[in-house]
């Protein structure tokens, strides 16, 4: 790799130092949602970190889409990418087998088309690697997947949903080999190891330079046709980093070319298996590359790492803490809009009762929506972060609040609403003493309903760069680690009880006498 | 009879109403004179809720003009017209979330009088329930009776000069009914209020009312004294109904 290992000379020689007195902004560090792509967005972070700069993390903030919507849109600064997934996936070319041709190709094409910069690549490559357990291979006699093609249409695959979909995964071997499997299960990174080592399914898609490729002991077939093309990991950096801070961008050039796919296996070997936290295994190997003085991470007592769920939470209790106050003010802000918006919008609908359908069933389609998918959607309107996701919980609160409201004050004890109005009440005093007191337990069922969905739909927003207790979750999927998944989980699930709990208070407050 | 021929309360003018291709009221004219009960009955559909509430505009005619205290009620603001009317529905229609005290309380503090309570007080003692055993009930801790009468002193807490009854007493049994209907008589004697009362009990025509419409298909067949009615019966129609009614009056 002398080219890039010269073009990260050459970068490192023009970085300077970040002036101090304009106080450069933090660079924003983000990673896909798998344990390698933590590794190494931690490692750039670090560096960045030692050398001077600030910097914002948002690990695992989503699989290529939202990430490079991300990446497009100046949302974040940097993640780490693989050329052949921004050849493929992004780009849509056709593959090219060399190596640095497809980084030529995607160097040029991302900068003219998005103003993005791949920095030169970091020495290894990870690509797909299509795994059997060793007796099925015995068995088969498979060593390529030339050899799978002859018995696929026999076997039973568990694939990323990411591999399904994109051109360089299912459908391209599908073309290039003729793979036919009997059956396709879409499994999570977190589950497709565990699904294969016990025979739920026969083939995964597992990655290259993954570490319980080894631990599983599993074949990987040779892709005999070359049909993956080089999937050369690298720094992908914004366009706006590049302009804000081009020092910046040159010390991440420093790492270039220094991690063989032997490192790279090694280390996630460390995070994914050995259950090492991924600050400290990325705090070791700048230190082993020279990159870094001995003094960075702070090394933390290694008696977390056999420890059960609540020993591990209340090691992580300042983490979770603090998640869990983001949760909530992810979950208060987007219910208290949702609230001022939907309770008006339910009462004007009830006194125009032939708009009423329409307008609630148009808000109910919104609750149809996956919501990743709406988190997706919102990453070109929005950016990432809070904002996003603020406004997509709101979206999916309304529907409860309003369908509520509206049939709360509509149903309201009909005799009594009729009497009052008889007697002399004003629409608004009708409103304000009767129907409203009378459907409060309704609405507020509504609202309850809201809250609940939403502490558990917050958890997505981690997805997004939003924080709270999905960041755990996420991670703790990313690396297969069940601790992690339940130090948000359970959490998020006191408080769906706990929220719950405290608007049952409120209702009791609230509710008419009699 | 406390009818005084020179005093109108209420006039319906030709009035008539359709709700889309129904034709509820037909050209309807009738005079209540102050003081007087006059009852409307006749069968469902024959359009007797339609005009009672067409006197405090819970309902505004098509066509025609009503009159109330001798001034076109289409120039009178409504809420503060039913505010001056008192009302009975079917279903008593209390505020099930208000004490029985802040119901009777309604008008009285609609109309922002001072003294709300004393009010309350003596239109609960008027229908027969004590103020201090059931003002701070609520409404679902009575029974059927007790309710109407409640809803009876919330009509009546406001001292109107008018009393509109929208079959009252229909949804009672026949104990409660009658003795509801005995106290009714006796409260109207004692205060000369003017009323209106729906119903389709002929019994509890001839027992309240000082004259009697009898309605079918949106007009008066025949409006006079109960005497009148027994003796000389208009139509037909009107000599069916008392032929069936007296079956019942044995």
């Amino acid at each position: 790799m002398r080219f890039s290992a010269l073009a990260a000379l050459m970068l490192a020689a023009s970085a300077s130092p970040p002036d101090q007195s304009s106080r450069p902004r933090p660079i924003v560090v983000a990673s896909k949602p798998f344990g390698e792509s933590y590794l190494l967005a931690e490692m750039f972070a670090q560096l960045l970190e030692a050398r001077g700069y600030s910097v914002q993390r948002r690990p695992g903030l989503g699989a290529t889409e939202i990430a490079f919507q991300a990446l497009r849109t100046n949302a974040i600064d940097v993640y780490p990418e693989y050329t052949g997934t921004g050849l493929l996936a992004i780009l849509g070319e056709r593959p090219s087998p060399d190596p640095q041709q497809v980084f030529r190709q995607v160097s040029t094409e991302f900068r003219r088309r998005y103003g993005a910069r791949w920095l030169p690549p970091l020495g290894f490559q990870n690509t797909y690697a299509i795994s059997v357990r060793k007796e099925t291979a015995r068995h088969y006699g498979l060593s390529t997947l030339s050899d799978l093609a002859r018995v696929s249409r026999r076997l039973k695959a568990g694939l990323t949903p990411d591999f399904i979909g994109r051109p360089d995964g299912l459908p391209g071997i599908q073309k290039a080999y003729n793979i036919g499997f009997r059956e396709v299960r879409a499994l999570l990174p977190a589950v497709k190891y565990q699904a294969l080592a016990s025979g739920e399914v026969d083939v995964i898609d597992g990655y290259s330079t993954d570490g319980f490729i080894a631990r599983y002991d599993l074949v990987v077939l040779e892709d005999d046709l070359r049909f993956f093309p080089p999937y050369e990991a690298a720094a992908l950096a914004s366009s706006n980093f590049a302009r804000d801070v081009p020092a910046g961008l040159a010390v991440l050039g420093e790492l270039s070319g220094l991690l063989t796919e032997g490192d790279m296996r090694r280390l996630n070997r460390r995070i994914e298996v050995d259950r090492i936290p991924i600050p400290r295994v990325a705090a070791g190997a700048l230190l082993a590359l020279g990159l870094t003085g001995s003094t960075t991470a702070p090394d933390r007592a290694a008696d977390t790492l056999r420890a059960g769920v609540l020993a591990y939470m209340w090691s992580q209790r300042q983490t979770v803490a603090g998640l869990t106050v983001r949760h909530l003010v992810l979950v208060g802000i987007s219910l208290a809009a949702a609230i001022a918006c939907a309770l008006p919008l339910g009462l004007a609908l009830e006194r125009r009762r032939s708009r009423a359908e329409p307008v609630i069933r148009a808000v109910g389609l919104l609750q149809t929506l996956p919501s990743i998918a709406l988190l997706a959607f919102m990453i070109p309107l929005l950016g990432i972060g809070l904002v996003p996701a603020l406004v997509a919980l709101f979206l999916y609160s309304l529907y409860p609040i309003l369908r509520n409201t509206y049939t709360g004050v509509r149903d309201a004890a009909p005799e009594a609403v009729g009497a009052a109005w008889a007697l002399g009440m004003t629409q608004r005093q009708v409103l304000r003493y009767v129907r409203l007191p009378l459907a409060a337990p309704v609405i507020m069922a509504g609202i309850r309903t809201a809250a609940v969905i939403n502490v558990g739909t917050a958890t997505l927003a981690a997805f997004i760069g939003a924080g709270g207790l999905g960041d755990l979750i996420a991670a703790g999927l990313a690396l297969s680690d069940t601790r992690m998944i339940l130090s948000g989980a359970l959490p998020a699930a006191v408080l769906a009880l706990l929220v719950d709990a405290a608007l049952a208070g409120c209702e009791r407050l609230v509710r008419p006498g009699g | 009879m406390s009818a005084d021929p020179h005093e109108e309360a209420l006039r319906a003018l030709q009035v008539a109403k359709h709700f889309g291709s129904v034709r509820a009221l037909n050209g309807v004219s009738i005079t209540v004179y102050k003081g007087e009960c006059v009852v409307l009955i006749g069968e469902s559909g024959s359009g007797k809720t339609t005009l009672l509430r067409c006197f405090n505009r819970l309902i505004d005619p098509d066509a025609g003009e009503v009159f109330v205290g001798g001034r076109r009620a289409s120039e009178l603001d409504p809420v503060l017209l039913r505010r001056r009317v008192g009302y009975v529905p079917q279903d008593g229609g209390l505020l099930p979330h208000w004490r029985v005290r802040r119901n009777v309380e309604l008008v009285p503090w609609l109309r922002e009088v001072p003294n709300t309570r004393d009010l309350a007080a003596q239109a609960l003692g008027i229908v027969g329930l004590d103020p201090a055993v059931f003002g701070d009930r609520w409404p679902r801790e009575l029974s059927g009776g007790q309710r109407q009468r409640v809803a009876v002193a919330r009509a009546l807490a406001a001292r109107p000069d008018l009393i509109l009854l929208d079959e009252p007493f229909g949804a009672l049994d026949a104990i409660t009914r009658a003795e509801l209907q005995a106290s009714f008589h006796e409260i109207r004697q004692e205060l000369s209020v003017t009323a209106v009362l729906v119903t389709h009990d002929l019994n509890e025509a001839f027992l309240l009312g000082d004259r009697i419409a009898v309605m079918r298909q949106g007009r008066v067949e025949q409006l006079a004294t109960p005497g009148e009615l027994r003796g000389a019966p208009a139509t037909d129609y009107v000599r069916q109904l008392l032929q069936r009614a007296r079956v019942t009056m044995i």
